[in-house]
């Protein structure tokens, strides 16, 4: 049985998710719950046929039987007010801010470790987008002393949520490359450029390669995994191909002697927003294939 | 309308440890910071900034590890400040509200918060974070030629409503002419409740000019730093500031005779190169490119056996904003392609 999904959060985020979710045969979506009664997003809802109510969390803890998993588009903020209430009423939290409450899930490295998590966070943009890549090195090499990642957005496609907190995002970033990538350091870096036409969502991973590092080995686990995400955000590609440059680095995991660096490029799919909003669209696409992924768990699991 | 004091015609923010660190690629080490900030205090420099180039947080494979920790540089500056405000630097995005809580335990007095020119709804949090350590607070428009007047009074009402003391724009391309900045100028002193500044670099040729104009259209703050050590061609060189300021008559509160000392027996010797005009800094001026992209870009080109001028007008051409520093590598590998097909 398909699991019954609300979308919490009518902006870009939850707008998109809603339009990859409609095609979905693994969730069936119920409602996207707004605050503001005139959004964009909750009228697309409304001529898709769906339930659009704009009294926010409160509406989906109201109708918690009929519910089985919650998308979480909101804030940080929004998120932490609310996390234990949706686990109290038996509902799956799909966490796309970052709160960071639930373990943290990048599909290509752990999406099965967390599949019976009542809370699953997913990270941020630019730790969809690079997570994968410092995990795909780490497991090239003996060890990963340092790690660091360098997000830029195009400005209209970085929301409110991103700029009133941009703390959040570098902090779970971060945590992310050390956590899932591996790295035993790291720093995350976020920047937004104003220009016209808007730029594609770039970023970069830069790794601290320790002394004999087979360089070809951490080559060839990039390109693998660079498909890997490929399968699920069809626009992730390289822009060019991965490189590695000689120091000395010192880092502050040591110094090393070479260092990788990754240059990718996101291309949304275009489901709601334009073809250059990559970051809005990696996190969605990451999310579905968690949430399908849980739901095909349970229906494998007689209740 | 002016938070300098009655004795002064404007507030001379030194930058010299801050912006001045792109230039020596991050490797102050302590008794470089202890030598500089003692002999700008005695000179009696109201301001001294101090951190990573690229703000706190800076040190990294993209804008380059700090030899020392930044941290480290903070407290002996603060020791050695005497009757000089310390301040730093912090660019939301690279830095954490967290480092201004560390800084100010050290004895940071003033938080400079960097964005784009058209992003500063990004520096709220850290403005207030500011404010509410009791430091005082500067929102700092980077990149403003890349923005209209009308388009920066926005921006800077932005980060006035959030509580900041004073709002700077930044030439970090050193693109502006003189009648660039009196334009921005004029609109945001009339704008804005709070007092104005103007960060030049010398990419063309303009910095001391520009910060001359700035203060006669009613800018109450200039930055400048020690023998114009800094990204691209440099900034506006501090003791020449101060020497120019006192032939039109306008009172600094710094003793230029003394700024030129510590130019000279200071801050040249540690200098790697001095800071002169050449093609690759003229170009950053004239293409518009953030100048601490300078030295990577020049490291790009020996990596990948392109052009650095070539780097730099690509980049320019792609309009790039300070950050993007990796996009240097992207530009230097692409056009190493294009070279190797055209078979050169």
């Amino acid at each position: 049985m398909p699991q019954r999904c609300a979308i919490i959060g009518s902006g870009n985020i939850g707008t998109d998710l809603m339009y990859k979710m409609l095609r979905s045969d693994s969730l069936e979506l119920v409602a996207l719950v707004g605050i503001d009664p005139d959004s964009d997003g909750l009228a697309r809802a409304r001529k898709e046929g769906l339930e659009a109510p704009h009294t926010g969390p409160e509406w989906v803890l109201e109708n918690a039987d009929d519910i089985d998993m919650i998308f979480d588009a909101t804030s940080a903020y929004v998120h932490v007010r609310y996390y234990k209430q949706y686990a109290e009423a038996g509902i799956t939290a799909i966490d796309l801010t970052p709160a960071a409450r639930g373990p943290k899930v990048i599909p290509p490295v752990n999406l099965y470790e967390h599949l019976d998590a009542p809370n699953i966070n997913m990270v941020t943009c630019g730790g969809q987008a690079t997570t994968p890549m410092v995990y795909a090195i780490r497991r090239a090499i003996d060890s990963l002393p340092y790690a660091e990642m360098v997000s830029t957005v195009s400005s209209s496609s970085a929301g409110p949520g991103t700029r009133q907190n941009i703390d959040e995002f570098t902090k779970t970033t971060s945590t992310a490359l050390r956590e899932i990538g591996g790295a035993e350091q790291s720093k995350a870096i976020i920047v937004l450029n104003p220009a016209e036409p808007p730029i594609l969502m770039r970023n970069t991973v830069f790794a601290g390669l320790p002394e004999g590092s087979d360089h070809q080995a951490v080559l060839d686990s990039i390109h693998e995994m660079v498909d890997e995400v490929a399968k699920y955000v069809p626009g992730y590609r390289l822009k060019n191909p991965p490189v590695v440059e000689v120091g000395p680095f010192h880092t502050p995991g040591g110094e090393v002697p070479h260092r990788a660096v990754v240059l990718l490029e996101v291309q949304g799919a275009g489901d709601y927003l334009p073809t250059f909003a990559g970051n809005l669209d990696i996190m969605t696409a990451a999310a579905m294939r968690v949430g399908e992924a849980v739901a095909n768990a349970k229906s494998e699991v007689p209740a | 309308m002016s938070a300098t004091t009655n004795s002064v015609d404007y507030r001379l923010i030194d930058s010299t440890l801050r912006d001045g660190s792109h230039a020596i690629s991050h490797q102050y080490d302590a008794d470089e910071v202890i030598a500089i900030v003692r002999g700008l205090s005695s000179a009696g420099v109201q301001v001294i900034e101090i951190a990573h180039g690229d703000g706190l947080g800076g040190s990294s494979f993209n804008y380059g590890f700090s030899k020392v920790d930044e941290k480290e540089l903070i407290a002996r500056a603060c020791e050695e400040a005497g009757d000089s405000t310390i301040a730093c630097l912090l660019v939301p995005g690279i830095g954490l509200a967290d480092d201004l809580k560390d800084v100010h335990e050290l004895g940071v007095g003033m938080a400079r918060i960097a964005t784009h020119c058209t992003e500063a709804d990004i520096s709220e949090q850290h403005i207030q974070t500011a404010k509410k350590l009791g430091m005082e607070a500067i929102g700092f428009l980077m990149m403003a030629h890349m923005n209209s007047p009308e388009g920066l009074v926005e921006q800077a009402l932005l980060m006035q409503s959030y509580g900041a003391d004073t709002i700077y724009i930044a030439d970090s391309a050193g693109a502006m002419t003189t009648e660039d900045v009196r334009r921005r100028v004029n609109a945001l002193v009339d704008a804005l409740d709070i007092p104005l500044g103007v960060h030049a670099h010398n990419n063309l040729a303009m910095a001391v000019s520009n910060s001359i104009a700035a203060y006669e259209e009613g800018a109450a703050n200039l930055d400048g730093t020690s023998a114009g050590l800094g990204a691209g061609a440099g900034n506006c060189p501090t003791e020449i500031l101060a020497a120019v300021s006192n032939k039109y008559g306008i009172e600094t509160g710094v003793d230029a005779l003394k700024l030129m000392d510590v130019a000279e027996e200071v801050v040249r010797p540690i200098m790697p190169r001095q800071q002169v005009i050449d093609r690759a800094g003229l170009i950053l001026g004239y293409a518009g490119v953030y100048g601490s992209f300078l030295l990577h870009a020049q490291k790009a080109a020996e990596r990948y056996n392109v052009p650095q001028a070539e780097i730099l007008m690509e980049l320019g051409r792609r309009q790039v904003v300070g950050g993007q520093e990796d996009m240097i590598i992207d530009v230097a590998l692409e056009l190493a392609r294009k070279h190797a097909e055209a078979g050169e």
